[in-house]
């Protein structure tokens, strides 16, 4: 297959839809994933093509979706269970953290729940405050549970394929705001290794590490910094667990300056866990202090300009780059 | 505009209730049409706007049988119930379009509306979420020995959430006055009732536990009242109960659906049961009021719900510096916006 124009959301329809043809086994149950087609249309018209069998659409009963996930992945099928929005995590956290992350290392290695949780969050919507948050720091805070967030067309489509192969129960969340992200790919390129971040840009300057929609906004600061002549690095992690530390340590010892950002709450967030650690591995190399962009700590607001303004976006990025880097001529 | 309803305490089926009622239903349609102007105008906050539309009766109906402090919470569709229960239906409005004004300064919407003084416990937009605290609401009634009630308005879907049954579990074990309430619009978004139950015969479940319980059609919000007082009568003394209304959601989940997945003639037959239409008949029919009359009254329910996209439209939407408000209690320590903590940390040397 050649160069092709491509949505976020179709890549993870095709990915389904690939992974189904591949392994009979694949099945997906979720509210409104069949003849609705999916609440964000990912699912649109596989129940056409693999059938009410494999295509299962649910009544609303968040935690039974999950744990028959885990039932059905530990008795033999490969699961992907759909959370219409990741805010309803906590519904189902009791089979996602104390069932499906612990049964593996519970029951003594015996079985594996080789399930896939596909969900989506993120703020853009004026969705309001059940309906927009980033809870990624929910699931990283659970041992067992893997972890992959993509940003763009081709990661959506390759990270879904190889979560489905997977062994541990993968969370995949999705952003609200990139469904309708249009990019060129050729999926039949080889894949980037899972559990390997990707460079989005080199620069001698900083490490800005990021994931989801950020790396976009992360990339428009990157411009803007770049006018100014301050050059970035851009690190995307595509999966936040594993977590590739390497790429990030690497980068921060040639540059000597970091900054994280993350849509999620600042405190006990992503964000924080990845500046812990490079502050702790990295010090040695680190000329400034390790710089959070993050969400406020607070719910998200219905009003559009409280919404856009409790999370990052490209100007506060581009801002607290700046003074990071002009920090340094005080010195 | 915002005085609270009226408690209605006619007999069944008597003809001065039934144009309060209407009246109700009227301004219920009216304001979620205007609720449907003020997205397509491009004024609402975002697009996720429930409309009641078809499902008047059950909130007419229901709220005439509570009474000022009564307590309540109520789904994502939940605009009508809020106004039978007195909302002013221009700070519903603002806060539909996300603006200060509004019930909840705009930090709400449509999916998160409440106010305290009328016992609004709160919208929620986690389907089943809101259902459980009614339990709580009753023990705090009985504890406080208020003689109120406290009801949980839900839509069929919640009944997929093992919450409810919890709840009702719990209200039935402790004699709690707490009616669930049941509007089955026969849809949960793109799901019909009998694609998601094997049993869509929902008050036994409800009997199950030990509640009260019944269906009744929404169609004739007489009779929507008349249960609802009948069972709230019981509510009061320490029987919970739970009420089906069976409706039909007119159209699509949110503004943004079509319902392509109902059939058109299954619309037009659904749409046939329209309880704002067959109490406007029964009134002429009975003579209550003349056709004329009822003219004059829509016109002023138009009038009314007109000005709050006015009013709407007028307003701005929240100041930034409220975005840090109300996480935490008045007088706490309130959360440290990002850009300062960043500032605070680069500012040394
Ligand atoms: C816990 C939870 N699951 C799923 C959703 C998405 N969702 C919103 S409304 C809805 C359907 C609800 O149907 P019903 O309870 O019958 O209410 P109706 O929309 O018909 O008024 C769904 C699935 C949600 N908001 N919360
Ligand atoms: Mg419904």
């Amino acid at each position: 297959m050649a160069l092709q124009e491509m949505t976020y959301r179709d890549a993870l329809r095709k990915a389904l839809a690939d992974s189904m043809t591949e392994n009979p086994d694949v099945i997906i149950l979720g509210e409104e994933v069949g003849r609705y087609g999916g609440a964000y249309a990912v699912t649109k018209d596989l129940i056409k093509e693999f059938g009410p069998e494999r295509v299962i659409d649910t009544p609303i009963s968040e935690p039974a979706i999950v744990g028959a996930a885990v039932g059905a992945a530990m008795a033999g099928l490969r699961p992907v269970a759909e959370l219409m929005y990741v805010d309803f995590i906590g519904m189902t956290m009791d089979q996602l953290a104390n069932q499906a992350a612990k049964i593996r290392y519970m029951f003594g290695g015996q079985i594996g729940v080789p399930m896939v949780l596909r969900t989506q969050g993120g703020t853009g919507r004026s969705a309001g405050a059940q309906h927009s948050q980033s809870l990624e720091a929910y699931v990283m805070h659970t041992p067992g549970l893997r972890l992959a967030m993509p940003a763009t067309v081709a990661d959506a489509y390759h990270l879904l394929r190889q979560a489905l192969t997977k062994p541990d129960p993968v969370v995949f969340i999705e952003h609200k705001a990139l469904y309708t992200l249009k990019e060129m790919v050729d999926l039949d390129a080889p894949a980037p290794d899972w559990g390997k971040a990707a460079i989005r840009r080199q620069g001698r300057d900083l490490v800005i590490v990021t994931y989801s929609r950020q790396v976009h906004y992360v990339m428009e600061a990157a411009k803007k910094l770049a006018a100014e002549g301050i050059e970035a690095t851009v690190i995307d992690l595509r999966t936040l667990s594993p977590l590739d530390f390497d790429t990030i340590r690497t980068h921060v010892e040639k540059t000597g300056r970091a900054m994280v950002v993350s849509e999620g709450v600042m405190t006990a967030g992503v964000a924080a866990e990845l500046a812990a650690r490079i502050s702790e591995e990295c010090f040695d190399f680190l000329e400034d202090p390790v710089i959070r962009v993050a969400g406020e700590d607070i719910p998200i607001s219905v009003s559009t300009a409280l919404e856009t303004g409790s999370v990052p976006g490209p100007q506060l990025i581009f801002e607290s780059a700046m003074k990071l880097l002009s920090s340094r001529e005080a010195v | 505009m915002n005085q609270p309803q009226a408690v209605h305490r006619a007999d069944a089926g008597s003809n001065s209730d039934l144009p309060q009622l209407y009246r109700m239903m009227r301004r219920i349609r009216t304001f979620e049409e205007r609720v449907g102007e003020l997205f397509v105008r491009g004024q609402s906050a975002g697009s996720m706007l429930h409309l009641s539309i078809g499902e008047e009766s059950a909130a007419a109906g229901v709220c005439a049988a509570m009474r000022d402090g009564d307590r309540f919470t109520t789904h994502h569709r939940g605009h009508g119930i809020f106004l039978a229960r007195g909302a002013d239906p221009a700070r519903m409005m603002a806060e539909i379009g996300g603006k200060e004004a509004g019930y909840c300064h705009g930090k709400g919407g449509s999916m998160h509306i409440a106010d305290m003084g009328l016992g609004h416990l709160g919208a929620n937009a986690i389907v089943g979420g809101g259902i459980p605290a009614v339990v709580g609401a009753g023990l705090a009634a009985r504890h406080h020995k208020t003689g109120a009630i406290s009801a949980a308005f839900f839509g069929d879907g919640a009944t997929g959430q093992g919450i409810l049954y919890e709840s009702m579990n719990m209200a039935a074990l402790w004699s709690l006055p707490c009616l669930f309430v049941c509007i089955n619009n026969q849809y949960g978004m793109g799901t019909r009732i009998d694609q998601a139950t094997a049993n869509p015969r929902l008050h036994e479940r409800a009997q199950a536990f030990g509640l009260a319980a019944e269906t009744v059609d929404g169609l004739d919000v007489e009779a929507v009242a008349e249960a609802g007082r009948r069972l709230v009568d019981g509510v009061r003394d320490g029987k919970p109960a739970f009420l089906v209304i069976d409706c039909y959601r007119f159209y699509g989940h949110a503004r943004k659906d079509k319902s392509p997945y109902r059939d058109p003639g299954e619309e037009e037959t659904g749409r046939a049961k329209d309880p704002v239409a067959f109490a406007r008949a029964a009134l002429i029919e009975r003579k209550v009021l003349e056709e004329s009359a009822l003219d004059t009254l829509d016109a002023e329910v138009a009038a009314e719900m007109d000005a709050t996209i006015d009013f709407t439209v007028a307003q701005h939407e929240p100041p930034l510096s409220s975005m840090f408000r109300d996480v935490y209690a008045p007088g706490e320590p309130e959360p440290e916006p990002v850009r300062t903590r960043i500032d605070r940390i680069l500012a040394r040397g």
